[in-house]
């Protein structure tokens, strides 16, 4: 077709392997040729394991599902940045052609203690559905779904709602803290459901739910780095946890038990 | 869960204790730029604030509010260690690299800890009038903390030592300031980028202010 130039690169990986979370990894490095720069950064990791695996190797094991940056399944740290280098990208939207021939790409792990390895760049990430079980429901009473328009809701609302809900729940936020804290995931969970009249019935008791169930899983605490709003794929902002911050002194100073 | 034992909760206890400190620092800077006026205003204004009965009240808040702030930063930077427990080779960078003094605040505190302690030790609990520092300031009998500070900073190592440490405060309020307000539940698109920029402006004053008392002392004076 006129116009479309096909072009290869060939990168040097260094990737972190580890059989499971008892035993020591270490990085190994890998040799990825004629990479179309077309390819999405896990397609080229599907491209080094089809090698690996004619080899008789065992390759590389990463998590991926939906590959269209809405699942939150993918997630390993490359050189440093939880998704890669872009801003508002998952790894699988991240393409070759932000890479130059001859780069050498580190690939880790989400490393955080809530966030044990499974196996290679796999990790599991169960916390932080424990954080959601704890409280990042509504309670309706089950039956005919309700006429959608019964609770009028601002326009404004919705949209910062909506905004919260974006969160695919990838871990991101906690990959890159320092301090391996979830607040951010749990900010925009709490935020997407305080917006809605459907959610801000329960929204105190869940505050404090939540938090707990944070700590409990053992996530670290925030210093408002700002690096989660940062590696997010989704851009939730850093503004969230100010206002979890907010609701959480509320609601301890209301509490009254 | 206590709140005073709860994550946000410890964060908050160190915002509203660290905004405490962050007041305290700019009135003492002010304080000490008056070495500029001379002994006799320098030791007038020491003077004043040491028999003001009121001083042993904002003492006692200090020294409440600054162990707290010590101790929840130590819990938090134990259990933050703890919650990341292996290391990456590389941390975020670039586009995505986070506030840089934000992962240095437990190491600038550390510094800023035994400094306090020292400086109490060689100006607040130093030599006074029974030692020979006395002036008599329009009639009254004082202690001469000036001449005490002079000889101080006249000093080199101890002139040096004062002024990182005093970096080390700018450093500490650069991040302590604007995070303070996050941490307390406060942030607004329009106003938080402002809060930012004088937090800046405002750990820079704080730090040259109180690096002008020894340059002036040893360069000028």
């Amino acid at each position: 077709m006129a116009g479309t130039v096909q072009r290869t690169i060939n990168v040097k990986l260094r990737v972190w392997r580890q059989p499971n979370r008892d035993t020591p990894g270490h990085f190994e490095e890998y040799e990825a040729r004629d990479i179309n720069t077309d390819a999405s950064f896990l397609e080229m990791l599907d491209i080094v394991n089809e090698r690996l695996i004619k080899e008789n190797k065992d390759p590389i094991a990463f998590d991926h599902d939906c590959r269209e940056g809405i699942c939150g399944s993918c997630s390993m740290v490359i050189n440093g940045n939880p998704h890669g280098p872009e801003l508002g990208t998952a790894t699988c939207q991240l393409h070759m052609r932000k890479f130059k021939d001859g780069d050498t790409i580190t690939i880790e792990p989400f490393r955080a203690r809530a966030f044990p390895i499974i196996k290679d760049l796999s990790v599991d990430r169960t916390a932080l559905d424990k954080i959601i079980a704890a409280g990042g429901y509504i309670s309706v009473n089950t039956g005919n779904a309700p006429d959608a328009n019964s609770i009028p809701v601002p326009k404004a609302d919705a949209d910062e709602a909506f905004d919260a809900a974006t969160c695919i729940g990838c871990g991101a936020c906690v990959a890159a803290c320092v301090n391996s804290s979830a607040m951010l995931f749990m900010a925009a969970k709490i935020a997407h459901l305080e917006k809605l009249p459907q959610g801000r019935v329960e929204h105190e008791q869940r505050v404090l739910k939540m938090v707990k169930a944070m700590e409990e899983a053992g996530f670290g605490n925030c210093s408002n780095t700002g690096a989660c709003a940062l590696s997010c794929p989704k851009e939730i902002k850093f503004e969230t946890i100010a206002r979890l911050n907010r609701s959480f002194l509320k609601a301890s100073v209301k509490r009254r038990s | 869960m206590k709140y005073s034992l709860s994550s946000i909760g410890q964060k908050q206890i160190m915002a509203v204790t660290g905004l405490v400190w962050a007041g305290f620092v700019l009135s003492h800077m002010i304080g000490n730029l008056l070495i500029i006026a001379g002994p006799d205003v320098y030791n007038g204004y020491s003077h004043a604030l040491v028999s003001n009965p009121l001083v042993y009240l904002a003492e006692a808040g200090l020294v409440l509010t600054l162990l707290f702030h010590v101790v929840k930063g130590i819990r938090l930077t134990i259990a933050n260690r703890r919650a990341r427990d292996t290391k990456y080779a590389l941390t975020p960078n670039g586009a995505k690299s986070p506030r840089f003094q934000s992962r240095w605040m437990i190491f600038h505190g550390s510094i800023i800890l035994v400094f306090i302690i020292l400086h109490l030790l060689s100006f607040k609990y130093g030599p006074g009038i029974r030692e020979g520092y006395i002036t008599t300031v329009n009639g009254v009998e004082m202690r001469d903390i000036y001449r005490l500070v002079v000889e101080a900073f006249r000093q080199p190592g101890y002139m040096l030592w004062y002024v990182i440490a005093m970096v080390f405060v700018g450093l500490h309020l650069s991040h302590g300031f604007y995070s303070s307000f996050a941490s307390l539940g406060f942030y607004h698109p329009r106003y938080s980028p402002i809060l930012n920029k004088f937090g800046y402006l405002y750990a820079v004053v704080v730090a040259l202010g109180f690096i002008v008392p020894p340059i002036y002392v040893y360069f000028v004076l």
